[in-house]
């Protein structure tokens, strides 16, 4: 969370002999043409890097090293403490390269979005537009265009940034999380995926493979809102809303240190309550993070009004 | 022909957006080593040891430097002398190469580790044993003042480097103002800034041992005078025998213009290792140790009579330094501030009184502006007040208080109560256009519908003043610099008629090498293409002063300028012979030199040609065409301007969003028009920055709590309204291109504007002062304040 985000591909890959000078090759094509060579002249501590080609090939590497390695994909949220060295992996494990992994599938109760679709993937996708439009929206409110281009959902969510924008919305599409492991794999209700500050419910040796989100009356009817933290523009509050079929489903993340539903808010709204009354109650009794961009009192406040906003958009 | 007034696309921008510009780091030597500077994590802490054991065994590691090493080496010099009010010297503790016994601010350089490779030099500085023992800090200017405050330098009791005043007696002004029919009194943050140029500092330091010269390459603004002051009191290393080139520079907005430790370290190491040394600086590097801006804290009163007429200003200030006094330092809350506070007002009586503060923070130093942005601040922020609290209009109160027009040349420049003498003026218009381009006749009754509708408009003024191309030099002694504020060019007509400028100005991004080339092009009437800039090295350039100030431009292309008038000069021997005619028969247009009232001419070239090939030549004329000039302005160039923003601030969030922004500015005559309005286009967005987002925040440990991208916040694009911007021309008397300068312009006037915007949106709720940057929840408090007290 401590990082510029741009020059993480000329700087903290300097590598020697590839692009020593100017990057202007592709980082993908380079790193495709060698395989599990040692970086070097970079400003992270050195790492092995490794760039399976299927998902059971990752696996196996994550079984052999252990906790001495650390899941790549988009890098947006890794490289940039790396950067700072405050993780130093012994190796780093790229299934970017994966092309399961980064397929979003449009089935007839749900999509199924693999954890390596990028941001930009996502938001143009004309499935999740029509029957899950916050999830399009929200990816399409990330970073800036190269971080969209680059950056993936699995990397964010499995990262658990209480600040990042996938939290909420996953919360609020009542999302499944595919998770695999050396046994097969498992799957995990969204409402259990979230553990605490950049905690989830990903164990060592798996990896989160997919998302899964329902076609529901609730998620045809949705829509993310936020206010950005004028800095990094991740959400000093963020709020998803879903609602049809007799549901709603409301969620926060930039607000406490984990996100969550609030289901007072969501109980209001299927009494019928206005979204203002609906909206007036949000996060009470929580523990509200407080920081130099937004003090509790006024964070939760703020809260509340997006909450406003985002349920008068879709009631 | 003429090239002077036209938007010329920049000839440099085809190498910079296809990725082909040449920055510091860009450079690489054979046997180049790499230097990684160890940093105290600790804004203020005893230094008992330092253990470099483990770290010499690292993989790689050519040679660590400790403070123990260079202890015997200078320090790096302050450039500007201001003595206390007693006539004592200012006090100027030493800022060493590395420090030894006690690190002055979070980010000191303790140790510099040298290796193969960046990585390895990083690697090797993560094994340095420092045994610290922290020390209470002090990060705030006035608090440092306070009794039992921590002591920054063991020998400058209170922290005072130095205080200082100017104006009318004291008596008189604090008389006027206890007599007066209202006064208007503010204390006022200006607020911390980091410079945030897009290229980090970078130096390269080269010992040639085959002829014991010595090369810099450095990301400055200012080659020459980094030379100067590395060679003559840093390191007492021959001039002739270093060689300073600044290659492309990716912005500075004034952090590049000082000399700082990295550039003495890799010099003097190259020599030591006999290798050469690049060091270039991670972003945390920029935020800790790039000289930052701002930071003053200031109550000032504003005295006025029942018509609105100002009757006197008395300001005082504690301006913080940060732990070291920084190149330029010294002069900013004082010659480049105090002198600023007569405005475009006719005010009879002013008096300015500054204290500059050592604390345990990162210098300060000159920023975009450099002091003049404080002393726009604090005017107009008290004008817009008065305005409010004097229920006037107030564009109305700026009309009656404006200076009237002078032009310096029939009329006499204008002598203002502190120092300064205005080269020529006509404030009235600039004000006058930007209200028509408002439509201020409606705005006020648009503010109200929008009210009525719930909606909080706010409309902001400031008009402001700058003083640029500071100079003559025995002016700018008496002040203090301990350098010239000339400058120098040399005109190189090729045999072919091809033309090499060499100036001792410095391109950071303003685009020399087309306005310049405009000039010569213009006056010699040949291709632009025909042309070519030389900046930025010392060895190919005689001397410079380097570009800040916004004196590129009237100081640098007024020395071009003298230097083109004698090879016209010279020219006109040459074709005169060429022509058999006399001198006086000749006129020189469009490129050629004609005999009046005939056909017969000769062409520039053809006189370049004869010059080099001097067979038909006049007798006793030596060959070439290649002149050099030093230029020392008579006085500094005064430019104006009034800018005016709209704000809409949310009730219900506290979010303010920048409607318009209005700035007609003066800069005086103007060569490129499309540049001008670049720089005054980056300016407004560096100025509304300093007003709506940035701002460093330390902790009470003196932590720099926001040093990063993640935490500072930069204005961005979509930040911004689309600029409306225009100009008046009122040209300077008393340089030949009748030009101010422009650079600086738009971020000395613009911040004022945003704030006043923002307190008259407010206005409905009572007259405020929110210190900057203006945030969100700062104004959501005031909206939502129900104990009836105001949040600062």
């Amino acid at each position: 969370m401590i990082c510029d985000f741009r020059p993480i591909q000329n700087s903290a890959f300097k590598i020697q002999n590839l692009f020593f000078e100017k990057a202007e090759l592709q980082f993908s094509n380079i790193l495709n043409q060698k395989k599990n060579f040692k970086f070097k002249n970079m400003v992270p501590s050195k790492v092995n890097y490794h760039r399976p080609s299927n998902i059971g090939e990752a696996l196996e590497l994550m079984s052999k090293f252990g906790d001495e390695c650390k899941i790549l994909a988009g890098g947006h949220s890794l490289i940039p403490v790396m950067k700072l060295r405050l993780a130093d992996p012994e190796n780093l494990i790229d299934i970017a390269g994966i092309a399961d992994m980064k397929k979003i599938s449009d089935n007839e109760k749900s999509i199924t979005i693999g954890a390596c679709a990028t941001h930009a993937d996502i938001a143009r996708n004309e499935a999740i537009q029509k029957h899950a439009p916050m999830v399009a929206k929200a990816a399409g409110m990330i970073g800036d265009v190269q971080v969209r281009n680059f950056g993936t959902i699995g990397g964010s969510i499995a990262h658990a940034d209480p600040a990042a924008d996938w939290p909420a919305v996953l919360l609020a599409a009542d999302a499944n999380i595919t998770i695999k492991n050396a046994g097969g794999s498992r799957t995990v209700d969204i409402d259990q995926f979230f553990k605490g500050l950049f905690m989830t419910a990903v164990e060592e040796g798996e990896i989160l493979a997919s998302i899964s989100i329902p076609k529901t009356e609730f998620n045809a009817n949705s829509t993310y809102v936020k206010m950005p933290q004028p800095a990094s523009r991740f959400a000093l509050v963020g709020c998803a809303v879903a609602v049809g079929g007799g549901m709603a489903r409301v969620a926060f993340n930039g607000v406490c240190s984990t996100p969550f539903r609030d289901t007072n808010v969501e109980k209001a709204v299927v009494g019928g309550s206005s979204a203002a009354d609906a909206a007036t109650s949000v996060a009470d009794g929580m523990d509200v993070m407080s920081d130099h961009f937004a003090s509790a009192k006024y964070r939760k406040s703020m809260a509340a009004v997006y909450a406003k906003r985002a349920l008068g958009e879709v009631m | 022909m003429t090239f002077i007034g036209k938007s010329i696309k920049r000839v440099e921008d085809k190498r910079f957006i296809t990725g082909q510009g040449k920055y510091t780091d860009d450079i690489v030597l054979p046997q180049m080593t790499y230097a990684r500077f160890v940093r105290s994590p600790h804004a203020h802490a005893e230094i008992r040891s330092v253990d470099i054991s483990n770290a010499e065994k690292m993989p790689g590691v050519v040679k660590i430097f400790t403070g123990a090493d260079v202890a015997e080496i200078n320090g790096v010099p302050c450039g500007w002398q201001v003595d206390f009010i007693n006539g004592e010297t200012m006090k100027e503790p030493k800022h060493p190469l590395l420090v030894k016994d006690k690190a002055m601010h979070a980010g000191d350089a303790v140790a510099m580790v040298i290796a193969e490779t960046y990585g390895q030099a990083k690697d090797a500085a993560e094994m340095i044993i420092v045994d610290y023992n922290p020390l209470p800090a002090v990060t705030d200017a006035k608090a440092a003042m306070e009794e039992g405050a921590p002591q920054v330098h063991p020998d400058v009791p209170g922290n005072l480097a130095f205080d200082w005043e100017l104006g009318n007696a004291k008596d008189e002004v604090d008389a006027a103002i206890e007599n007066a029919h209202h006064v208007t009194t503010l204390e006022f943050i200006n607020n911390r800034v980091v410079p945030n140029a897009i290229e980090p500092r970078s130096a390269i330091g080269h010992f040639d041992t085959s002829n014991d010269k010595y090369t810099l390459y450095t990301s400055t603004q200012n080659p020459h005078l980094v030379r100067l002051l590395l060679c003559a009191f840093v390191l007492g290393i021959p001039e002739h025998k270093v060689r300073v080139v600044g290659p492309d520079v990716g912005g500075g907005f004034g952090s590049k213009i000082f000399h700082y430790t990295e550039e003495a370290m890799v010099i003097w190491g190259s020599n030591q290792i006999k290798r050469p040394i690049k060091w270039t600086a991670e972003r945390s590097e920029s935020f800790l140790t790039d000289a930052h801006g701002r930071d003053h804290r200031t109550k000032a009163q504003m005295a006025f009579d029942k018509d609105g007429k100002v009757l006197a200003l008395k300001a005082h200030t504690y301006a913080n330094m940060g732990a070291y006094l920084s190149t330029f330092a010294p002069a900013v809350p004082t010659y480049l501030h105090g002198t600023l506070l007569q405005g475009l007002y006719t005010t009879p009586l002013i008096h300015v009184h500054v204290n500059a503060v050592f604390t345990n923070t990162n210098a300060v130093d000159a920023y975009r502006g450099a002091g003049r942005p404080e002393a726009t601040y604090l005017l107009e922020r008290l004008m817009d007040t008065a305005a409010l609290e004097m229920n006037m209009d107030p564009a109305e109160l700026r009309f009656k208080n404006f200076i009237p027009k002078f032009n310096g040349v029939e009329e006499p420049g204008y002598q203002t109560q502190v120092a300064l003498q205005y080269d020529s003026g006509d404030y009235h218009p600039v004000l006058k256009r930007a209200l028509e381009m408002v439509g201020y006749e409606n705005f006020r009754a648009e503010q109200k519908a929008a009210l009525d509708s719930g909606k909080l408009l706010g409309i902001g003024f400031s008009t402001y003043i700058e003083a640029c191309g500071i100079a003559p030099s025995a002016v700018v002694g008496a002040l203090g610099a301990r350098a010239g504020l000339f400058e120098s060019a040399q005109v190189r007509v090729q045999p072919t008629g091809k033309v090499s400028v060499y100036s001792g100005s410095h391109s950071h991004g303003q685009g020399h090498e087309t306005t310049f080339a405009q000039i010569v092009a213009d006056r010699f009437g040949i291709p632009l293409e025909d042309v070519d800039i030389v900046h930025g090295d010392s060895d190919a350039v005689a001397f410079g002063m380097g570009t800040y100030g916004s004196r590129s431009l009237a100081v640098g292309g007024s020395a071009i300028v003298k230097s083109i008038d004698k090879v016209i000069e010279k020219g006109t021997k040459i074709a005169a012979h060429l022509l058999e005619a006399s001198e006086e028969d000749l006129e020189f247009a469009e490129g050629k030199w004609t005999v009046k009232g005939t056909d017969k001419s000769v062409s520039f070239g053809d006189v370049s040609l004869t010059s080099y090939v001097p067979h038909n030549y006049p007798e006793g004329l030596e060959p070439g065409l290649d002149f050099s000039s030093f230029y020392d302005p008579a006085n500094f160039t005064y430019p104006f301007g009034a800018h005016v923003a709209i704000v809409e601030v949310e009730k219900e969030t506290g979010k303010t969003t920048l409607k318009r922004f209005i700035a007609v500015d003066d800069v005086g005559n103007v060569i490129n028009p499309m540049i001008v309005d670049g720089q005054i286009h980056g300016g407004l967005a560096q100025g509304i920055g300093q007003a709506l987002c940035e701002g460093t925040i330390y902790d009470d440990s003196g932590q720099l709590v926001n040093g990063s991208y993640m935490d500072y916040v930069m204005p961005r694009a979509d930040d911004l309204p689309q600029f409306e911007i225009d100009r008046t021309v009122t040209p300077c008397p008393h340089n030949p291109l009748g030009v101010k300068g422009a650079g600086e312009a738009g971020c000395i006037g613009s911040t004022p504007a945003v704030v006043n915007a923002v307190m008259d949106a407010l206005s409905p709720y009572g007259i405020y002062d929110v210190q900057m940057p203006i945030t969100s929840e700062k104004i959501w408090n005031i909206l939502n304040d129900d104990s009836g007290e105001t949040e600062e």
